[in-house]
């Protein structure tokens, strides 16, 4: 099935030896300049790249605190070395945090510090070579950003922050990553990392709507650029097809129905995820943004509602108020944006949804917390709700739910291994190495508890899981959407009786 | 004056500047960038108070590194504390008449020299015997490890093997702070013990010593979560939103 070993699952997580060079080989395919200049990065691999590498380094350091203070006082401790999952699935000495920091952190010393300058060799300090740079690509796409790290350092130093400070300095010297870039490219174009046209979007949502009919004989309604609903939906661009993303879709459609409230997607924010974060660059970040601001002024909505995505979700919470706001003009009685999980929770709490949890009894369920929602975001508004809110919404409509073990839950859990703008194909190998530990804590409540199916709220983790999950023994189909069991449990209050149904 | 104590008055004020002006201009300039985005590690206290409190249990009781990783807990948090107590004892050496708390303490200030050596050896053995931590050591992580170990056996040498005449010592450190020199006792472990901690305090703000004041301003730490609820812009991010208006 795989050019390359899959790993074997442990009775526990096993901390392996560091090995060096390992995954050395593992790069994502290149950028060309047809996916750079749309973003503003030079199309190849500028004369004076050294030169202009350290300039951008030395811009950033200036913009950005945790760059300068992060690459300053690691005390190599060793605290992070064993709490990468990339680590732990590859056994790549530079897949340890704090080695990957130490790619950039090495040529940080030597032209900016007095001790890398005059004494290079005893603080590891090295020139930017094209071997570093080599480096640089291969092990900076092997971090998903996924901030695991930064939970366990005494500092906080998050390598994520390091991963997209590398990646911003490699594209302004033209050497960009292809899958991330020729995305970006596509959600200025067309709206979405898919490249969905409004015709294509609007024949999948009528398409919906005469499915869930089918279904359950009542006329829920997925709406495309309405003027004048009360919420904007903004959703990963799986949600329209990609299986089981579609079924998340269905299911926020149901809610709103059930909750009385009109609502609408927009083919202008047709996407909700933000790859402009992955590659570390606030211009580009703050360019998709915008395309939410404007769409929710064009449509005149009243609130922005988000669906199941971990980083769009980040960036959402995070940074939307940041790079979009001020939102005075939508209504202050609700937190923009909110979490279809926040919106759904919420309905549940007022007692406003029914349930019938038998529909879900087919599945023993755990749920798999999305690492940018659990360490970069809140729902809700108390400290953790990101943990509690999604567990009552599932639980509300299962009868059979299960947590995983402690240390690869809530802020301690682990990346699907595909985060960060690696769900790219030409990486499979890092991303089904990356998956071991999850896919270890998995087999456990699946051995323990019979649990057969795994929730999961990010378009990314949905899609990586269906990919990887069959090179560990389990099926593509046993990773499920959060809101897939609201749709299979809800009753819509307007439904034909069953009985009926079933005689007539 | 002999040579020897015109050598260490001069190489003490050296060190003092050195010391300060370095760690001003590096708080300085942490202070001064800007941290553009939201991005405390979560979950993040709501509320200044609840940043603060996190803070304080980081500092006080490493509380990360105790999630982290028992052993490196146990050694550093032997180390640094028994290192607090042994500053605080040696404030005896500054100050006349000694302030009261500080005599209370003296008799723990013993054993915190031993608790910061075992601390010490504690983290310089993971280096050597752990290969993650040995893979990620550079030369100049063993040089602080023994520079520290050097000041530390230094000054146990003075108080079990050749004492040191305390009263000329503190005469010679009063003598520091109030700008008149007096005549350093020469003893070869006081000597050392000296030119060890001068050394230190020249390192500390070009090294990774600056742990100390950085974990303060790490932005994954010390910011409130409240992203929704207030809009957080750095000035540089408001000049690109005002070229394109
Ligand atoms: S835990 Fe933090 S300080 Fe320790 S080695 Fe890792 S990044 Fe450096
Ligand atoms: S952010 Fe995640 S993927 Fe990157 S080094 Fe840290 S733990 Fe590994």
């Amino acid at each position: 099935m795989a050019d390359f070993d899959v790993p074997e699952i442990k009775e526990y997580i096993e901390v392996p030896e560091p090995r060096v060079g390992v995954t050395a080989h593992i790069a994502p395919f290149k950028s060309q300049e047809k996916f750079q200049e749309p973003l503003g990065f030079p199309g190849e691999l500028v004369d004076n790249w050294q030169e202009k590498a350290i300039e951008k380094m030395g811009d950033l350091l200036g913009k950005y605190r945790s760059l300068q203070v992060f690459l300053d006082i690691c005390v190599h401790c060793g605290a992070c070395t064993d709490k990468c999952h990339y680590f732990l699935g590859t056994e790549d000495a530079n897949n340890m945090p704090v080695a990957r920091q130490e790619l950039l952190r090495k040529v940080y010393r030597r032209y900016f510090t007095f001790a890398g300058k005059y004494f290079p060799k005893l603080v590891g300090a090295i020139d930017l070579t094209e071997d570093v740079l080599d480096q640089w690509y291969s092990y900076f796409h092997q971090c998903s950003q996924c901030r695991r790290c930064s939970v366990f350092c005494p500092y906080g130093i998050d390598t994520a922050e390091i991963s997209m400070a590398a990646r911003e300095i490699m594209d302004s010297v033209g050497v960009g990553q292809k899958y991330c870039n020729e995305i970006i490219g596509k959600v200025f174009v067309i709206g979405n990392n898919l490249g969905l046209p409004e015709p294509a979007l609007a024949d999948t949502l009528e398409g919906l709507e005469e499915e869930v009919e089918e279904d359950t004989g009542v006329k829920v309604r997925y709406p495309l650029d309405e003027k004048g609903a009360d919420i904007l939906l903004v959703t990963p661009s799986a949600d329209f097809f990609a299986e089981p993303h579609v079924d998340g879709l269905i299911g926020y459609g149901k809610v709103f129905h059930e909750a009385g409230v009109s609502w609408t997607l927009s083919s202008k924010a047709s996407e909700a995820a933000n790859f402009g974060m992955f590659i570390g660059s606030y211009e580009n970040m703050r360019r998709i943004a915008l395309r939410i601001r404007e769409a929710a002024l064009e449509l005149g909505v009243k609130r922005i509602v988000f669906g199941e995505c971990g980083h769009a979700w980040r960036v959402a919470y995070s940074f939307l108020n940041t790079l979009a706001g001020p939102f005075d003009f939508l209504d202050p009685n609700y937190p923009v944006p909110q979490h279809i999980c926040e919106f759904t929770y919420n309905l549940i709490q007022e007692g406003k949804l029914k349930f019938d949890k038998s529909e879900n009894d087919h599945m023993r369920l755990t749920f798999h917390d999305s690492c940018n929602v659990a360490r970069a975001s809140r729902m809700g508004n108390f400290e953790g709700g990101q943990f509690v809110i999604p567990r009552e919404v599932i639980k509300a409509c299962c009868n059979h739910y299960f947590d995983m073990e402690e240390d690869t839950t809530e802020e301690a859990t682990f990346c699907c291994g595909g985060g960060g703008g690696l769900l790219t194909d030409d990486i499979m190998e890092i991303r089904v190495k990356g998956a071991l530990p999850r896919m270890q804590a998995l087999k456990h409540v699946v051995e323990e508890n019979g649990v057969t199916h795994m929730a999961a709220i990010c378009a990314i983790c949905k899609s990586q899981f269906s990919k990887v999950m069959p090179y560990y023994g389990f099926t593509m189909d046993q990773i499920v959407s959060v809101h897939q069991l609201v749709s299979n449990a809800i009753i819509l209050s307007d439904a034909p009786a069953e009985q009926e149904a079933a005689e007539g | 004056m002999s040579i020897v104590t015109t050598l260490y008055v001069v190489l003490f004020y050296a060190a003092t500047v050195i010391l300060v002006g370095g760690l001003v201009m590096r708080i300085k300039k942490y202070a001064q960038t800007p941290a553009p985005l939201k991005i405390p590690t979560m979950p993040a206290p709501l509320t200044e108070t609840g940043v603060a409190m996190r803070m304080f249990r980081e500092v006080a009781f490493f509380e990360s590194l105790f999630k982290s990783n028992k052993w490196i807990w146990i050694f550093g948090y032997l180390f640094h504390f028994g290192m607090l107590l042994v500053l605080l004892r040696h404030l005896r050496y500054f100050t006349e008449p000694v302030w009261f708390w500080v005599e209370w303490i003296q008799p723990f200030g013993k054993y915190a020299a031993f608790a910061m050596l075992a601390g010490l050896l504690g983290l310089w053995a993971r280096r050597f015997l752990v290969a993650r931590v040995r893979y990620i050591t550079t030369p100049s992580d063993h040089l602080m490890l023994a520079l520290l170990v050097g000041i530390v056996l230094s000054g146990l040498g003075m108080k079990y093997i050749a004492h040191t005449d305390i009263i000329s010592l503190k005469a010679f450190a009063l003598g520091l702070l109030h700008f008149s020199p007096q005549p350093l006792p020469e003893d070869a472990f006081l000597l050392v013990h000296l030119a060890l901690v001068a050394t230190l305090m020249i390192v500390f703000p070009i090294s990774k010593l600056l742990h100390a004041p950085g974990v303060f301003f790490s932005p994954t730490r010390n910011q409130v979560d409240n992203a929704r609820e207030k809009r957080h812009i750095a000035p540089w991010a408001q000049q690109l939103e005002a070229g394109e208006r």
